[in-house]
């Protein structure tokens, strides 16, 4: 187990060596962020002298060392708009992101799996074929404008809840979270639903397929052989089977919801990491872009990992070895 | 007590049966319908367009921001409202979803190439070329999508063609793994092993057995793909990012519109919106039959 | 002393793109307490369905069409599903043919046999445990204690079987229905499991309805043989007289077939022709195009006659010279 660990570690920290350099690389090559970020009016030398302050007159190789010392000791630079520490910005936005995006998740996997499994039950009847047509749609609306209309017609046209913006915060565990309060859930639930809608899909149609195919197995006949209520046949011996591959899927939505919740923010002015880094990308304030890709990079690889472990833990096969 | 069995035996080829399986769906039958409209559309836009919305010569700003119904300066009904510069919404959509389309297809049919063949060359010849593109795989597909597309054109720039490199590299990896699995899973059969030992050339068994026998899955991971491309398109336009102001896809359209949605002026927002959606369902409920259909697990 | 399963014309249909496929078409048979019936068919014949539709288990798009399935004075075709439950697992018990397949390998063995306990009886969790460990040392299960938090994976194909076994006896039920126990297990411990079976049943005067596609399986373990062919029984009576004395047709060419009857050298014999597909059958016997006994009559489905202890279902059986023994007493 341990060298497994161990060896995940390394190929990780080779994904995020790679990731940095390719970024890195990549956004030197777009622009000049001095003519974004100093006057227009301002002459040579004041040009000249930003660019010293920014370490910006080097060569570009030894640009991408420093940041690379830098980034061992924990240092990614600084932003270029902010002056402040590049990752320090990131990590002062990343609580509203996260709230956001456990929030979706919640909502897509308490709603998904038992629409999923009723589906998959009785596939024939009206409310499930209705929940399968509605699950196709859902997958296929984009997100981005089903903002928009949430936005249309709950706020404006129905004027319930707010329409951008993110609600008073609360201290939680040191963190300032917004949805432990019902005004700050009021602001959170609308673009919370929209990143939800699309996993909720991809969920109900993964929880029908897994109970279809579970379901016409031989251990479901010896189950009601036995005598089993039907309650427990899918709530224990059903569930527990299904679980396992749907945990796996679970674990890297998560990962594409933080991702995507880029779009969410930026409808919703949501004051998180993914509006923060689309600003940052037309400001050229490439620290920043340079440290949000590499914390969700690595937030993404701890994800896997912790997917990967959870499911040797949930599988017996897996977990103890055949013997006989 | 005997009784009548009428026996029935039908003979189908494997496309017919694919054929009449598929049109056991309502649903998918509707979707069928949808996605030959929204093609038709897409094909001819130019000529059943009610007016050329590129054409600056022929737009009036006086006739911006009607709504859907109202009448113009020249006396012509905007079905569907015009936007902030005065365009005509339906022409405006019929020529996005072209670009839409155009864009979706284009990356989906190219990554599919370069994706199956890497994929089925990779099982074919095994060894350390298989380790470096499944490696590469692992690692694209381990990525969210958005972020690399976001970052790639950050650095590419605007345009067409650039867009369409973004959604191949995000895309490619799922046909790769895909053509990949299927190849061994051939591979794996008798029938390979005896033409091997029969001594047919390589070439030969990766173009009539592997290739074909790969199909059945790619086309199902190809309807998903267009499907996401055309919404991962939508989404990056939306934010500003890929195709010039003078292409519009419908997400360009949409992003438009945005700062007229609080002011109530919907029409300019959700209709390309609603041409979107229906797009994709269309895509989305076609291919969702066909994955059933060629599901050997859950064969009927 | 009356029966304690009667089966009578149970016809189970199932509805497929393309028609309906009757995989019973007629069945009936009687079954005392405490007596092992061999069914014994080919893939199709119907066998497996007949042992799910006695438990209600048969899932759509399949279900019973008609006929009657009366256990110990009560009739299963149309109970609802909580008697059924009921009955299930407590009073009828079955047994699959793979137990990899048929033990959930996400749970473990002490999961899956207490649940069973626990799902008719209410007893404290430590009483249904004991009972486990018992049950499990009875059916061969050595540390039967430690095996129990052990999961399906961890045994061996014998030893899965042995569980399912184990959990088949755990309220002593009045019949057990295995169906093809031993055919997904080596020879070697097949031999093992039908010694094992044999002994727990006569010892506990458990009814079994064995059911196999092998003849030489339920020859030293059955007091009664059914034949089932395309959906119907063809032959019924005692083992040793339908084993010795086969009057139907198929059942002659079932027994010719196997290998050790012939000498070595001869030519193996086998019965002409292969099994029909269901959908493709007429109105006439189903045996027609194999049997070497056709004649015009049977172009019409024959009744079941009876001959010496014997029912058949043929216009022409093979009816033994006189100067043969076979027993003449009523069944």
């Amino acid at each position: 187990m341990t060298a497994f660990i161990l060896r995940r570690l390394a190929q990780s920290l080779l994904v995020l060596f790679v990731t940095s350099i390719l970024v890195f690389g990549g956004l030197y090559l777009v622009g000049d962020p001095i003519e974004i970020l100093v006057h227009p009016e301002a002459d040579q030398i004041e040009k000249e002298r930003a660019r010293v302050a920014l370490g910006l007159d080097k060569p570009v190789v030894e640009q991408y060392y420093l940041f690379l010392k830098g980034a061992l000791t924990g240092n990614l630079g600084n932003s270029f708009v902010y002056a402040k520490p590049a990752l320090e910005i990131i990590f002062e936005r990343m609580p509203a992101t996260m709230e956001l995006a456990i929030l979706a998740m919640v909502i897509s996997v308490f709603l998904g799996i038992p629409l999923g499994l009723y589906a998959g039950l009785r596939p024939n009847s009206p409310f499930s074929r209705f929940i399968m047509t509605s699950s196709i749609v859902g997958f296929s609306l984009p997100t981005f404008w089903v903002g928009l209309l949430l936005i249309l017609f709950f706020a404006v046209n129905l004027g319930w809840l707010p329409s951008t913006g993110r609600g008073p915060t609360t201290d939680v565990f040191g963190l300032q979270l917004s949805i432990f309060s019902w005004e700050g859930l009021k602001y959170a639930f609308l673009p919370a639903l929209n990143l939800a809608l699309l996993k909720l899909a991809l969920i109900i149609r993964l929880t029908r397929a897994q109970t279809r195919e579970q379901g016409l197995l031989d251990y479901i006949k010896f189950a009601r052989a036995k005598g089993l209520k039907s309650s427990r046949v899918v709530g224990v011996h059903l569930l527990k089977n299904i679980l396992i591959p749907l945990v796996t899927v679970i674990g890297l939505e998560l990962g594409s919801v933080i991702a995507y919740a880029i779009v969410t923010e930026t409808i919703f002015a949501w004051p998180g990491m993914g509006k923060l880094v689309i600003d940052s990308i037309f400001q050229l304030d490439r620290p920043v872009v340079v440290a949000y890709l590499l914390v969700v990079v690595a937030m993404y690889i701890i994800i896997n990992l912790v997917v990967d472990i959870l499911y040797s833990l949930l599988d017996p096969r897996v977990r103890i070895a055949e013997q006989h | 007590m005997s009784q009548a069995i009428t026996p029935v035996v039908k003979v189908q080829t494997p496309f017919k049966r694919i054929c009449s399986q598929f049109a056991e769906s309502p649903v998918a039958m509707v979707g069928l319908v949808m996605l030959v409209v929204v093609m038709f559309t897409a094909l001819f836009a130019p000529w059943i367009s009610p007016q050329n919305p590129y054409d600056l010569a022929s737009l009036d700003l006086m006739d911006a921001r009607l709504a859907p119904g109202e009448k113009g300066l020249n006396g012509q009904t905007y079905l569907l409202g015009t936007d902030g510069q005065g365009r005509d919404m339906v022409s405006a959509i019929f020529y996005g979803l072209r670009v839409s389309l155009y864009v979706g297809l284009t990356s989906g049919i190219i990554a599919l190439v370069i994706g199956s063949v890497l994929g089925v060359l990779a099982a074919h010849l095994g060894g350390r070329f298989e380790q470096v593109i499944m490696r590469l795989v692992d690692i694209q597909l381990g990525f969210p999508a958005i972020l690399v597309a976001l970052v790639l054109l950050a650095v590419l720039g605007k345009g067409v063609d650039k867009i369409i490199i973004a959604l191949v590299s995000v895309q490619w990896a799922y046909y790769a793994r895909t053509a990949r699995s299927a190849a061994l899973v051939e591979r794996g059969k008798e029938y390979v092993e005896a033409a091997r030992s029969l001594g047919l050339k390589g070439s030969r068994i990766v173009l009539r057995h592997l290739l074909p026998n790969a199909m059945a899955p790619l086309i199902v991971v190809g309807t998903v793909q267009v499907a996401h491309a055309i919404a991962l398109e939508a989404t990056l336009s939306f934010l500003g990012l890929g195709l010039p102001a003078t292409e519009p896809s419908l997400g360009l359209l949409i992003s438009n519109g945005y700062e007229y949605l609080l002011s109530g002026k919907y029409w300019i927002s959700v209709y390309p919106g609603i041409a979107l959606l229906l797009t994709i369902l269309a895509i989305n409920l076609v291919g969702d039959q066909m994955r059933d259909i060629l599901n050997p697990r859950l064969s009927r | 002393m009356s029966a304690l399963l009667t089966v009578k014309g149970l016809r189970t249909e199932f509805a497929t793109r393309d028609g309906i496929l009757p995989a019973v078409a007629d069945v009936s048979f009687d079954l005392k307490r405490g007596e092992v019936l061999g069914l014994v068919g080919e893939s199709g014949s119907g066998k497996s369905v007949t042992g799910f539709s006695i438990m209600g288990l048969v899932d759509a798009p399949g279900k019973i069409a008609s006929g009657s399935i009366v256990f110990d004075g009560q009739e299963l075709v149309g109970a609802d599903d909580e008697t059924l439950r009921r009955l299930r697992g407590r009073r009828i018990a079955m047994i699959f043919q793979d137990p990899m397949m048929t033990l959930n390998p996400v749970l473990t063995v002490e999961t899956q046999m207490i649940e069973t306990v626990l799902a008719h009886e209410s007893v404290r969790r430590a009483v249904a445990r004991e009972r486990c460990v018992e049950v499990l040392g009875k059916v061969g299960i050595a540390s039967p204690s430690e095996r129990l938090g052990q999961y399906p994976h961890q045994f061996s194909g014998g030893m899965r079987q042995r569980v399912a076994i184990a959990i088949a006896m755990l309220h002593k039920p009045d019949l057990i229905i295995a169906d093809e126990p031993t055919t997904a297990l080596d020879v070697t411990v097949q031999g093992q499991i039908l010694y094992e079976m044999q002994q727990l049943v006569s010892q506990s005067g458990t009814a079994l309805i064995w059911i196999t596609h092998d003849l030489a399986v339920v020859a030293g373990l059955a007091d009664r043989i059914a034949v089932m062919y395309a959906g119907r029984i063809v032959e019924q009576g005692p083992a040793e007289d339908v084993l010795s004395d086969p009057t139907h047709p198929y059942t002659r060419g079932l027994l010719d077939s196997v290998p050790a009857t012939t000498t070595p050298g001869q030519r193996l014999r086998q019965i002409p022709g292969s099994t029909p597909s269901i959908m493709q059958l007429g109105a006439g016997c189903a045996f027609e195009a194999r049997c070497s006994h056709v004649t015009a009559a049977c172009a019409v489905m024959p009744d079941m006659v009876k001959i010496g202890s014997r029912t058949t279902r043929c216009w022409n059986p093979i009816v033994q010279q006189p100067s043969t023994a076979s027993s003449e007493s009523a069944a």
